[in-house]
């Protein structure tokens, strides 16, 4: 069979036609067929690539696209430039609030910058003063997305470097919320340190205990022992008051909050082991423990330290929401326009938003006419027309022409404001998850508690001394160490592997909580969609296609930016745009209007009703149909939407094989969203459109009163409901608020890491219940050897950590993502 | 074996000395981004590489 003979042929066939499609030289997208047939010399799918291209060149930094290809990263996106003038940057009242003086007295100033992911965005930012030599230096800080910019104002101004940046794809906006950082960056650094020094004095009880216990097979003299025993009293001391402290701490607030952590077992061990150990230092006879204390607060720190990280880096993402709203806005005072910081705007003050901005605060406008974009907002695909009276929000982004907005909300009133309140308090609200550890915990105290009991009462005959020894070397082997260790280590091993592969998880809890989770709600816009507007239907004269194209490069209009994948290359005379409309020029003789079908039709003659019966059905598709009229008649129809992601359907169908219930949940029109859901085979009870950001909120709380729920989404309008989720997933290319708001993000585009994710998650947590199992047949095994009073201070030292290698090793070794 | 008794606390207060040192590189910052410094070490040898093209200026110091 021609099948069997040549196995890969569907395969083979599909890469030859990759191939054939042309790769933006930068971003490294598909080229739209339209301008490769143009004969541009280079081959971009855009000119803001094109740009950055030509800028890299210029400094001789192509190596970057090397680099981009070695890391596999997702980089470069298409540059989304603000196109902002960032005046801003240079103004007397920003500088005094953000720029510092570096140690040599240049001026420098922290910025949060988008889309810095990998290791070849590091290494283009740092190299950047190539292309502008005014930066004295620019240091990148990948976990945060900053970087610390010092700049010689003689020579450049820290607006023009904001907009090279912004150019390059990496928009900069001020770094806010320095202080809760700080707060945090104290923390971690208290935590490395505590756990340095337990280290340092681990790893020296060692060697002073290797000397005893080599004093075991051999004559060592009473004094020297006893010299040794003391330098190890002597040096746990220090690690158990500056390391262990934290141990006890929690543990006391368990008790006192009536919900004994598995921090109580291992004070227990602890200090039953420092005790009896310091009375027998003391006496001079007896067993001590110190050396395995000593790798007991080692280890356990070790993994307090990579817990709180992740967390720590959660919060520090969190951040980045101040930083991404505007910071000024336009203030009209009678005749003339004022550029002032967002903080002073007043309720009933009149501002001026340029085309390309975005709205600084809630309002009515009271001039102009354009579109603004609400797709982050409400997950709206299409651009909304405003005039005279229209509502707007704080957040939208104002599109084609300028407009004048009379205040009536600003700050933490405004609708963005109150989403974000929402949203913070969904997140302090997310009751938290009881560990899988936690769990054991009050029966493995009640077992270690009782058996040291019942080990009392067998040795007992021996000698009251004799007795409490064993019951001490129990407490002490029975200290739940590797049960606490085992669960940050699998974490910590699974959200490396994933950062690794684009995924981004904020901790732990994220993945225990995935895991657990058998409901699965998806936003549209920008999720499974790409989240822009493309061409995907024509009606009518293919003749006019080129025309239309043509045409459509003059505007900047979403719509004209998915009608640019059209060849284009005829020439346009007297081109004239209507807002809300469409537009018009003539392009090689021919007069072309093009725009809503209201619009052309009041411009242009009809041939029978065909076009319109047809641009109908189209609507009902859920397509926005752009009419075009050639010559003064009705010839051919647009269709745009934004569609569906290539490998959406696959997602969705390999979350449903894994039992997940899957579901949409969309602010887009519901007939739109009744399209997508019939195209990926989601159901029409679970297709969910026009919801509103709160209806989103509403409808998650709703069932986590049931049951866990994953929410996947990308903009604002997502973000409360990601918050409010078990786990909330924000996809690549999302607003950066859904990023704050979610626990996992995808650092790559497409929502096939979604699938990804959730295999991720559960094989993490089918490693970490084997390393929990593992670690309660070792903690059996050593308690039943104290029971019978077989330990000796050497064996503890060596099973013990016998014990946490085999965690280590099981929990980094396996291969969850 | 009696060098014992000052050998082991030289040990220990060179062991101190470290600690000290690991202390205040800590509290410097030093080990607050684990992430970048690796990866910026990896692009450190370019440097020499790429000043014959600009050899009145080098870019990147």
């Amino acid at each position: 069979m021609a099948s069997s003979v040549f196995p890969y042929q569907p395969v083979a066939r599909r890469q030859a036609e990759e191939q054939a499609e042309t790769l933006c030289l930068h971003c490294g997208t598909p080229v739209p067929r339209g301008l490769v047939n143009n004969g541009a010399p280079a081959r971009f799918c855009c000119s803001a690539c094109e740009t950055v291209y030509g800028i890299l060149r210029e400094g001789g930094l192509e190596r970057y696209y090397d680099l981009v290809r070695e890391s596999g990263g997702a980089c470069p996106v298409s540059p989304r430039s603000q196109g902002r003038g960032y005046e801003d940057f240079d103004d007397p009242g920003f500088i005094e609030r953000y720029v510092r003086a570096s140690k040599t007295g240049a001026p420098q100033v922290r910025l949060y910058l988008e889309n810095i992911h990998c290791a070849a965005c590091l290494w283009l930012l740092e190299r950047i003063r190539r292309v502008e030599p005014g930066i004295l230096s620019i240091r990148v800080d990948l976990p945060r997305s900053m970087a610390e910019v010092t700049w010689d104002d003689r020579r450049v101004t820290l607006s023009a470097i904001a907009r090279l940046l912004d150019k390059i794809g990496y928009a900069p906006h001020p770094w806010r919320g320095e202080n809760a950082q700080e707060l945090r960056r104290q923390e971690d650094r208290a935590i490395l340190v505590r756990m340095g020094v337990s280290g340092a004095i681990a790893a020296n009880v060692m060697l002073t205990s290797i000397a005893l216990y080599s004093g075991l097979f051999g004559a060592m003299d009473a004094e020297m022992e006893s010299f040794f025993r003391w330098t190890s009293l002597g040096l746990i001391i220090p690690a158990m008051i500056w390391g262990g402290d934290v141990f006890f701490k929690s543990a006391w607030r368990s008790i006192v909050h009536r919900a004994p952590n598995l921090d109580v077992p291992i004070v227990l061990g602890i200090a039953a082991g420092m005790i009896g150990g310091t009375v027998n230092v003391v006496r001079g006879a007896g067993e001590i423990y110190f050396d395995s204390l000593a790798m007991l607060i080692f280890l356990l720190l070790g993994g307090r330290w990579l817990q709180r990280r992740g967390m720590h880096r959660a919060a520090d993402a969190a951040e980045l929401v101040m930083a991404l709203t505007p910071s000024r806005a336009r203030l009209v005072e009678g005749e003339g326009v004022r550029d002032v910081p967002v903080e002073t705007l007043k309720v009933s003050d009149l501002i001026e938003v340029r085309a390309g901005e975005t709205i600084p605060a809630d309002g009515l406008v009271t001039r102009g006419e354009s579109d603004i974009n609400l797709a982050w907002l409400t997950g709206e695909s299409r651009p909304s027309p405003v005039t005279a009276g229209t509502a707007v929000h704080a957040g939208a982004v104002n599109l084609t022409a300028p407009i004048r907005v009379r205040v009536s909300a600003t700050g933490e009133q405004t609708r963005i404001g109150r989403l974000m309140d929402l949203m913070r308090a969904a997140a302090e609200n997310r009751a938290p998850i009881v560990r899988l550890a936690d769990r054991f915990t009050a029966h493995f105290l009640a077992g270690v508690t009782g058996l040291a009991a019942l080990t009392l009462a067998i040795w007992w005959g021996g000698g009251p001394e004799q007795a409490i020894e064993h019951a001490v070397a129990l407490l002490i082997v029975g200290c739940p160490c590797v049960l606490g260790l085992a669960t940050p280590l699998a974490f910590a091993a699974a959200i490396g592997c994933a950062a690794r592969k684009g995924v981004l998880i904020k901790g732990g809890d994220a993945i225990e909580r995935l895991a657990g989770a058998r409901h699965l709600w998806l936003d549209k816009t920008g999720t499974l969609t790409e989240g822009r507007m493309r061409l995907v239907s024509w009606t009518g004269d293919e003749a006019l296609k080129p025309l239309f194209g043509s045409l459509e490069r003059h505007s900047s209009h979403p719509i004209a930016d998915a009608a640019a994948e059209l060849p284009g290359g005829a020439a346009v005379e007297s081109f004239s745009c209507t807002v809300g409309g469409g537009v018009s020029g003539v392009v090689n003789g021919v007069r072309i209007d093009a725009g809503s079908l209201k619009w052309v039709l009041e411009r242009a003659a009809l041939d029978g009703d065909d076009l319109i019966a047809r641009a109908r059905e189209r609507q009902a598709n859920g397509e926005t149909v752009v009419a075009i009229a050639a010559g003064g008649r009705l010839a051919a129809l647009a269709g745009f939407r934004d569609p569906i992601r290539a490998d959406a359907k696959e997602t969705v169908d390999g979350l449903r094989r894994m039992g997940f219930t899957v579901g949409i949940l969309s602010g887009d029109d519901p007939l739109t969203v009744r399209a997508a859901a019939r195209e990926l085979g989601v159901p029409g009870e679970l297709a969910r459109g026009g919801v509103t950001p709160e209806g989103k909120l509403e409808l998650i709380r709703n069932e986590m009163k049931e049951h866990p729920v994953v929410m996947v989404g990308d903009g604002v309008n997502d973000a409360a409901a990601l918050s409010a989720a078990s786990a909330g997933v924000a996809v690549h290319g999302g607003a950066e608020a859904g990023l704050a708001a979610a626990n996992i993000y995808l650092n790559r585009p497409g929502v096939a890491p979604v699938l990804e994710l959730a295999r991720g998650a559960r094989r993490t947590m089918r490693v970490v219940r084997s390393s929990l199992l593992f670690a309660l047949f070792y903690n059996l095994f050593s308690i039943s050897l104290a029971v019978a009073g077989l330990v000796h201070p050497l064996t503890a030292a060596i099973i013990m950590p016998l014990s946490s290698l085999t965690v280590v090793v099981n929990s980094t070794r396996a291969r969850s993502f | 074996m009696e060098v014992i008794y000052i050998v082991l606390p030289l040990a220990l207060i060179i062991v101190g000395a470290a600690v000290a040192a690991y202390v205040w590189s800590v509290r410097d910052g030093q080990l607050d981004d684990l992430e970048s410094p690796p990866v910026r070490m990896l692009f450190d040898d370019e440097v020499s590489r790429r000043t014959p093209r600009s050899p009145s200026v080098n870019p990147d110091r």
